[in-house]
């Protein structure tokens, strides 16, 4: 029986920032369903392994492979690694829906127009298909009467949602969350991880950079926690949070909690 | 008061308008075009292209704009190189002069509001775009230029009121302009106050449809940067 092609792969990836070895050496495979989250310390590499995933930063070295669909990537004369293939980049980045802490959501447009920006101009979906799935989204997040209403006029929670939205808007394959609940008032955390709980629930594949001990051990299939830009402990979350397999995240977890 | 005479002099000035006013759109659509060039040179990678547009624009924002004038309109016709250059027909013409200078001058301030307006977007947008798979001109189209254009408008509606100001010059090198006008009507008939009263009246006319034009643009564009209505 032929093994089942992973939604996400990395390999062995690697990342410096001059002198600082930030990754060394991170492996992951999330099949379909699966729900990784990824805790760590700051510093630990968690948000830049998110972010070399899709190539926001390059990495050194490593390969990924989304949906059996190997990044190529060459060397350039100064030894450092560059995409081989801008079209690919493009194309595997609006496959993989990315979530960030402070939103991003593009402050010119409304919530609809955030929405369809990328499946009408980037995957040349017809527009009025788009306006309806977008609508079905922003219903699904809970924000459907702000569809018309910019970014500014949103709380953080309702602009986070809408932002979940416009990456779901693309039918990405695997969503990445970046710290996604960590720029907000605490009251407002809640109505975001309600949404990332649906998506786990239907079973979206996710990887979730986060500090949200309670998602991370409720929600994720796995958890990964990384020390000092390595695997430090990996599996699941009950197995983990019982502190059996490292001495180092039971440390972490009770800091957490604080 | 001489009602006749204000009259006359008033329609007089009005006359020119259209000249000031094609000499200021020439100048400031050049201007565009080149600023556009040099914004690119100043936030490409490249150390040189970077150092070029830097000294054009220290250069034409740090020497008068009289100067250059006169430097283009005077200095370059005394030169045979250019009286027997391709470039003669034109650089002979006084209103083409008038336009080369004037834009080239205001190509530099209009490169710093670009610079200025490009550096304002923020870079958590444009990554955001990025994650979404845009790149090259698509993303610079639908993203970075309409998020640049809003912060840089009130800059530039200042930049293109300067300029009408500044068109008053080429009355110094035989335009018959608003201003030129007004200074043949002041020589002609002694009175000394009135034309430049009426000339100015009409710069600022021009003027204030000129503010007034980009700041309903300005909110046309921006109705995020408002306060809720509703």
């Amino acid at each position: 029986m032929p093994a089942e092609t992973p939604a996400l792969e990395v390999k062995d990836m690697r990342k410096r920032f001059g002198s600082l070895e930030v990754l060394k050496g991170i492996s992951l495979t999330a099949n379909d369903g699966d729900v990784i989250s990824i805790l760590g310390s700051s510093g630990s590499g968690k948000s830049t392994f998110l972010r070399c995933i899709n190539l926001l930063e390059t990495p050194d070295e490593g390969v990924v492979t989304v949906a059996g669909e190997v990044i190529r990537m060459r060397r350039r004369s100064d030894g450092r690694a560059e995409p081989a293939d801008r079209r690919q980049i493009d194309r595997i980045r609006s496959e993989l829906g990315m979530v960030f802490q402070s939103f991003n959501l593009w402050s010119h447009l409304t919530v609809l127009e955030n929405l369809i920006e990328a499946p009408v101009h980037v995957q040349k979906r017809p527009r009025a298909e788009c306006v309806e799935e977008a609508k079905a989204l922003l219903a699904k997040v809970g924000i459907a009467d702000k569809w018309n209403a910019y970014p500014a006029h949103l709380s953080g929670g309702q602009q986070q949602r809408a932002a979940i939205a416009r990456a779901l808007a693309m039918r990405p394959k695997v969503m990445l969350f970046d710290e996604p609940t960590s720029s907000l008032d605490p009251e407002l955390v809640g109505e975001v991880l309600r949404v990332m709980r649906a998506l786990a629930e239907e079973g979206r594949t996710m990887l979730v950079v986060t500090h949200e001990m309670g998602f991370a051990r409720d929600v994720s299939t796995r958890v990964m926690f990384l020390h000092q830009g390595r695997v430090e402990a990996e599996g699941e979350p009950e197995a983990l949070f019982s502190g059996a397999t490292s001495e180092r995240f039971r440390q972490f977890i009770s800091k957490e909690r604080g | 008061m001489d009602w006749g005479f204000i009259g006359a002099t008033f329609l007089r000035l009005i006359a020119a308008v259209p000249l000031t006013l094609e000499v200021w759109l020439s100048s400031v659509i050049l201007g565009a075009v080149v600023a556009a060039g040099v914004t690119w040179m100043r936030v490409s990678d490249s150390r040189p292209l970077k150092a070029v547009a830097r000294a054009y624009v220290a250069v034409f924002r740090g020497t008068p704009l009289l100067i250059q004038l006169f430097i283009v309109y005077y200095g370059l016709a005394s030169l045979p190189a250019v009286r027997h250059s391709l470039f003669w027909p034109f650089l002979r013409d006084a209103f083409d002069c008038a336009v080369l200078s004037l834009g080239l001058c205001t190509a530099g301030y209009q490169a710093e509001i670009f610079r200025g307006a490009l550096i304002a977007v923020p870079h958590g947008q444009v990554e955001a775009a990025r994650a979404c798979g845009m790149s090259g001109l698509l993303l610079f189209r639908r993203i970075i230029f309409p998020i640049a254009l809003r912060h840089g408008l009130p800059a530039y509606s200042t930049e293109m009121i300067s300029m009408v100001k500044a068109t008053a010059l080429v009355s110094l090198i035989t335009l018959w302009d608003v201003m030129s006008v007004a200074l043949k009507i002041r020589n002609d008939t002694l009175v000394t106050y009135l034309p430049l009263v009426l000339a100015g009246a009409i710069y600022f006319v021009v003027n204030y449809a000129i503010g007034a034009a980009f700041l309903a643009l300005e909110r046309r564009l921006s109705p995020h940067l408002r306060a809720r209505t509703s």
